[in-house]
């Protein structure tokens, strides 16, 4: 193919975002032109809108014009990778947890890696999820080596420094609980039982559990990693509790083609 | 199917449920197709609820069909399942580029239309026709910039790459006003020369002036009613070439339901009109 569809391109694509003098001299003269700006202020707000619709805890806290400075200067570093604009911003949490203008807010990375998991979990694959009724006439010691699998949808993490999910769901619900934050490391699962996304708080033996696994650990195992986790654990509860969310869609002995290697 | 389609209206998601109980004669929906290409979850089932009343049209944004490479192959195999799930009664695009060394830029970008460029649009457009199992239409975009270096106008252009490919041409009327405003050309002689028999889909829009420089650059802005000499436009082209399926596209600014389907009823009466002279 002939050079200058791609010179003009490579041209033209610099200095929308970086604002470089153009090399090919028929870009330069483009960029001249005041209507230029319309490109350049299309692309960037294209961008900076997707942020905003993907991260709208954030933005809540920080405010409009806050949220989109910071999000037009993630843009000017990253543009989207593909064309649906749900999956742009996955280096955004970590692009806030290293901007300057953020470190008097150190829990807004982790904010928005929940509004993260939302997403993921509102786009995930669809599969039925199974309650407790899965573990009935079972033969406990089939069960001891099934493996429980983590429903498509669900997300989960453990924030052991900060009340990372009671700020976020405060700012994603209507009318959410004002009152005074405990300050304690927090874990929370979002599902999405029906069509919507739900979320609800969890503990660190929880997030372990789901740790496992997702990692194609027995079950035996990843009741293990959460009794490691606190001894005291109620295993039985935390199961029901899982199941209850629909954070699972089989249990069952992995098939032989299926079975993940664990780290 | 095509020819049950009059005019239709861009689905927004605040609208779904009233677009699915809607009755309106004719009436169809187009949706960016990059919107829906999940996984699964809400947006492909509020899709297909609508999509099992109506019928719908995957209008993409993303191809890049004028970018010196091919369209990507991953991009382009979701865009066939989309495809397959929704069974949509138009699949269009435009003649732009957006992606470029693996960046999307959102935004529908120009390029000089020379002999290279066609061998190379021609090319993504049969890839792109190859990989969905049937053709595409390709619309005119809008024009801010007086770009040098033009070996073919953008009718001849258009024309050769729907000989060459086989691909239909969606006729955007509110691009073409934009755009004669912008550049200084005549929007009724580019309506007039526009090969009628190519036209799958019309589109229709508002646009709004550039907040600094005026009348001197319109913007395809798509928050606004569809502008008054927008709509002699489209009567003077349906008045040429008949009618065809017309979308009335709103993305900003977003009106009530019942006030977007009084602009999609106003063109479903032109496209009307002249069916009723020839009875």
């Amino acid at each position: 193919m002939g050079a200058s569809l791609s010179r003009f391109q490579e041209s033209f694509s610099q200095a929308m975002i970086s604002g470089h003098e153009p090399e090919d001299p028929s870009v330069a003269n483009l960029v001249a032109q005041p209507a230029f700006a319309v490109y350049r202020n299309t692309v960037m707000k294209g961008c900076v809108d997707a942020l905003q619709a993907n991260f709208p805890a954030v933005a809540r806290l920080v405010g409009d014009e806050w949220f989109r400075a910071a999000a037009a200067e993630f843009a000017a570093g990253e543009l989207p990778r593909e064309p649906s604009l749900l999956a742009y911003g996955d280096a955004f949490p970590a692009f806030l947890a290293g901007f300057p203008p953020a470190s008097e807010l150190p829990y807004l990375a982790d904010v928005a890696r929940l509004d993260r998991l939302w997403t993921e979990a509102h786009a995930a694959a669809d599969a039925p999820a199974i309650g407790r009724e899965a573990f009935s006439c079972r033969d406990p010691g089939e069960l001891e080596t099934a493996v429980l699998q983590p429903h498509p949808a669900a997300r989960w993490a453990w924030f052991g420094q900060a009340p990372i999910f009671s700020i976020w769901r405060r700012n994603r619900e209507e009318g959410a609980d004002e009152g005074e934050l405990a300050w304690q490391g927090e874990g929370a699962l979002l599902t999405r039982p029906g069509d919507a996304v739900q979320w609800t708080a969890i503990d660190g033996p929880a997030c372990r559990f789901l740790d496992a696994c997702s990692r194609s650990l027995a079950l035996d195992d990843a009741l293990a990693a959460a009794l490691e986790a606190d001894p005291e654990a109620n295993v039985v509860r935390l199961v029901n509790a899982l199941l209850d969310a629909g954070a699972f869609c089989r249990l069952g002995h992995p098939r032989p083609d299926s079975r993940r290697t664990s780290p | 199917m095509t020819s049950t389609l009059t005019a239709g209206l861009g689905l927004k998601p605040q609208h779904f449920a009233q677009a699915r109980e809607c009755p309106a004669a004719g009436l169809w929906f187009e949706v960016h197709p990059e919107n829906y290409l999940v996984e699964g979850g809400p947006r492909l089932r509020w899709l297909e609820a609508v999509r099992e009343r109506h019928p719908v049209s995957l209008h993409g944004v993303a191809l890049s069909l004028a970018a010196d490479a091919p369209p990507d192959a991953v991009h382009l195999g979701r865009l066939r399942r989309l495809a397959e799930r929704i069974e949509p009664a138009l699949v269009s695009e435009h003649l732009a580029w957006s992606t470029w060394r693996g960046s999307y830029h959102p935004d529908l970008l120009p390029f000089p239309r020379t002999g290279e460029a066609l061998a190379r649009v021609c090319a993504n457009i049969q890839a792109a026709q190859d990989a969905l199992g049937r053709p595409i239409a390709v619309e005119n975009p809008s024009h801010y910039l007086s770009i040098e270096g033009h070996d073919w106008s953008e009718i001849a252009f258009l024309s050769e790459v729907a000989r060459r490919t086989g691909c239909g041409l969606l006729l955007d009327v509110n691009n073409v006003f934009v755009s004669a405003a912008n550049l200084g050309f005549g929007a009724e002689e580019y309506i007039d020369a526009f090969p009628g028999d190519r036209v799958r889909e019309i589109h229709l829009a508002g646009h709004s002036r550039d907040p600094l420089l005026g009348e001197a650059l319109l913007v395809d802005s798509h928050d606004a009613p569809v502008a008054g000499p927008v709509w002699a436009l489209y009567e003077r082209l349906v008045g040429r070439i008949g009618p065809r399926p017309t979308l009335v596209e709103r993305d900003g600014n977003l009106p009530a339901f019942g006030e977007l389907l009084a602009e999609r009823d106003r063109a479903h009466a032109v496209l009307a009109a002249p069916i009723a002279r020839a009875a």
